[in-house]
């Protein structure tokens, strides 16, 4: 039983916490001072002397860089096709008990509203649907995924869409194929992270396992792994992906990819990151279990699957979300080696004579791109950890 | 233990202690096979591209320039000798990085702890823009967009309490040696000593012997020099539109130290954040109790027994901005990163700059890890 304070105190209000005490008085004044000034020049250089058409010249080479313009259809497919599964992923990881109400829930509210708003704005026609229909996709996903019973089909779902996506972006049986140097921008960035964090995970769980193990030559392997790679910066990691893996090949193969060589760099750096994740996680799970699934007669590979993974990666789920984060920003090193990820496409733009001088404009777009990714993921992350809270 | 296994009675397939072992060998056995294999190509694919192996190169003449350099350096200077002065840069960038970043990550940490609402939503702000971007294109963006904003050069602007704030580069009044400073530390370190040592031998004298000793020391060295210690030199632009004098710093390390001092300081905010509200509450309380005001009990009371949960992280992030100076090389600041790919670039040894790459970051990190360690320890002995 609880007892609610009486109400002998109202909380102060928002102006009154401001100038309550001499110290927070003196703070107030003296912040408001240095950031005033600051705000306004940032307002007035935004509306008077920033050069915004730098942005809309150059929309496509930051979306999908120099992809070919007679396929960008196959993205816009593309694209449909992630908004309707991402919504179905979405909606079918909310709390199952809560009917679903689209008069009652702010998110789909803010999502018709934003359609709308594309609606009614001056745009092409064509540029108006390619952004609305995956908003529209998004918010018919999530209502299949909140009524049908589709949690247990999501894995399914993933591995196929996962891999029309790749058919889609990059070609071959019988779409004509994209060389990987033209992908470029957005299209990029979000390829190298999503590929490099699918890669990652399942040696990232095997590293977990192999430095907690009990059999030396496993443990030392797995520690050196992790240590040498999470002691080293990325950059290095992807100068010896990019000029030592043709170098360790036999000589008479072909040079690889190095789209793949990068991405398998990441993806190598990324799981020693997760490796200490998913230990912590698996530290963590009390004693008990693993002796109750010994008690059970379950075989160790169940034990690990069933019983030990599953709780480990629940616990270190926000920490998981901060890796992927992590991942999502490391993909502009990419832009070092000469990809035009997002960050490298705006340095050409920037490049070009038209636009010189533009780093203002374009470095404060392409921030709020990865703002906006990395501000999803952590939501995302959030919902689900509320959703397994739920279930426990 | 191998012994005893096969003379079991156990058939040797059933028996839980060989499964164990097999694999292990098969992987030490796999190891190897792959090594080999690896090292077969490596040196075929060297031997083809004609690149010897060995670390002769490195006292070869590097014959590249380097922008700046804390030890001598000059073009017909080796390759170690190179790679010693990006090693040196790296350092300098860490080092008063990890220290700015202290600072900034303390006082945002405690910000968006404050009652104050303007502070606490200046440091959320501050926080999710900085953690949610990515480090490169923050570091760009000082370079590019931040630098341009300072005062041109060439328009001669006037000094700000001696220094010069402009596009290329900052300059502060520093110190330099003069004619009598030997003389100077000489006779101070001599009153220092002599002063302690009447201190040991006339133990409760009212009068504070070593204060009159210093004083001595300091009117005899004036006396026989006749110039102050140390000389402060003030930094000057030349017609040329160069900055002289004083201490300077280039646009290409400040662009790095603030970039990295503002993007790791932003992570150890928070973990400073989550310390500080891992501490009871009841020791807010006792300490307002006793009367303490809210800044003492908080610099007093609360910070030293977050120190605990805040340290082991923190030596993350630390680690975190070593790994982030290698970015340099984006806007053009000599750091080892930079300077061994410059080598790779000419000498093409790609083995041997992998090497040192690895070997030199592991140490560094290791010597943070290590001293950090110690550190942590250190709190761990007044915890009761």
């Amino acid at each position: 039983m609880s007892l609610d304070p009486p109400p002998l105190c109202r909380s102060p209000r928002w102006t009154q916490k401001l100038f309550d005490t001499p110290l927070n008085s003196l703070l107030s004044v003296v912040f408001l001072m240095a950031i005033v000034p600051g705000i306004t020049a940032v307002l007035i250089w935004a509306t008077t002397q920033a050069q915004w058409s730098v942005l809309a010249a150059n929309v496509k080479l930051f979306l999908v860089g120099r992809y070919p313009v007679e396929w960008l259809w196959r993205l816009r497919i593309a694209v449909a096709l992630l908004a309707l599964v991402g919504g179905m992923a979405w909606g079918s990881v909310q709390r199952p008990q809560q009917p679903w109400q689209p008069l009652r829930n702010r998110s789909f509210l803010i999502g018709v509203a934003v359609a709308v708003g594309i609606a009614v704005m001056p745009m092409v026609l064509v540029a108006k649907l390619s952004l609305m229909l995956p908003i529209l996709l998004v918010l018919l996903g999530d209502g299949l995924g909140r009524n049908l019973p589709l949690l247990r089909w999501l894995p399914l779902l993933g591995v196929v869409s996962g891999a029309s996506l790749l058919w889609l972006i990059r070609g071959g049986l019988g779409l004509q194929q994209v060389a990987t140097a033209n992908w470029g921008g957005l299209l990029l960035t979000l390829f190298t992270a999503a590929v490099s964090l699918v890669l990652s995970f399942p040696l990232g769980v095997l590293l977990a396992f192999g430095r907690q193990s009990s059999l030396p030559v496993l443990r030392l392997t797995s520690t050196i792994y992790i240590e040498v790679l999470r002691g080293l910066p990325l950059i290095g990691v992807l100068f010896m992906a990019l000029v030592m893996l043709p170098l360790l090949l036999p000589p008479d193969w072909t040079r690889p990819d190095p789209l793949i060589a990068a991405t398998l760099g990441l993806a190598m750096t990324a799981a020693a990151y997760l490796a200490e994740v998913v230990r912590g996680g698996l530290q963590a799970i009390p004693r008990g279990q693993l002796e109750a699934a010994r008690a059970l007669g379950l075989h160790p590979v169940l034990t690990i699957a069933l019983v030990l993974l599953p709780q480990a990666l629940r616990l270190v789920l926000p920490a998981l979300a901060g890796e992927a984060i992590t991942l999502f920003k490391t993909t502009t090193l990419l832009s070092v080696f000469g990809f035009m990820e997002l960050l490298g496409i705006s340095s050409s733009v920037l490049a070009n004579p038209d636009f010189i001088g533009r780093h203002a404009e374009v470095y404060l777009f392409i921030g709020a791109i990865y703002w906006a990714f990395c501000y999803l993921i952590s939501r995302v992350s959030q919902s689900l950890e509320n959703r397994l809270l739920d279930s426990r | 233990m191998l012994i005893r296994i096969l003379f079991n009675r156990l058939p040797l397939l059933r028996d839980v202690r060989f499964w164990p072992i097999a694999g292990q060998a098969g992987l030490v056995l796999l190891l190897v096979g792959v090594g080999t294999l690896l090292g077969r190509n490596l040196t075929q694919n060297l031997h083809q591209a004609g690149i010897p192996i060995g670390f002769d190169f490195l006292s070869a003449p590097a014959s590249f320039a380097i922008g700046e350099y804390l030890i001598p350096y000059s073009p017909s200077d080796s390759i170690a000798q190179a790679l010693l002065v990006g090693l040196a840069n790296t350092l300098r960038v860490t080092i008063i990085g990890i220290i700015f970043a202290t600072l900034v990550g303390f006082m945002i940490g405690i910000a968006r702890l404050s009652a104050n609402p303007l502070l606490h939503q200046a440091a959320t702000l501050y926080i999710e823009i900085c953690r949610n971007t990515p480090l490169l294109l923050q570091l760009l963006f000082w370079y590019f967009v931040g630098f341009a904003q300072l005062p041109h050069i060439e328009t001669q602007p006037s000094a700000i309490a001696g220094s010069y704030i402009t596009n290329r580069g900052i300059a502060i009044p520093w110190f330099t040696l003069t004619s009598g400073s030997v003389t100077w530390l000489l006779l101070l370190s001599l009153g220092l000593l002599a002063g302690i040592g009447l201190r040991r031998f006339r133990q409760g004298d009212r009068p504070q012997w070593w204060v009159a000793t210093i004083a001595i020391a300091i009117l005899l060295a004036a006396v026989l020099t006749q110039t102050g210690p140390l000389a402060i030199d003030l930094p000057r632009i030349s017609d040329t539109n160069q900055l002289e004098g004083g201490l300077q710093f280039s646009p290409e390390f400040t662009s790095l130290l603030v970039g990295l001092t503002l993007f790791i300081g932003s992570f150890i905010a928070e973990i400073v954040r989550a310390g500080i509200q891992s501490v009871p509450q009841g020791q807010w309380e006792a300490a307002q109790a006793l009367g303490l005001k809210s800044p003492i009990a908080l610099l007093t009371v609360i910070v030293p027994q977050a120190l605990p949960a805040i340290v082991p992280p923190l030596t993350n992030q630390y680690l975190n901005l070593l790994k982030g100076t290698s970015l340099a090389i984006a806007i053009g600041y000599p750091d080892l990163y930079f300077v061994a790919n410059t080598t790779f670039n000419r000498a093409g040894r790609a083995v041997e700059t992998m090497l040192i790459l690895i070997i030199t970051y592991l140490s560094t990190n290791l010597s943070i890890s290590l001293l950090m360690n110690a550190f942590n320890r250190s709190l761990q002995i007044h915890d009761r």
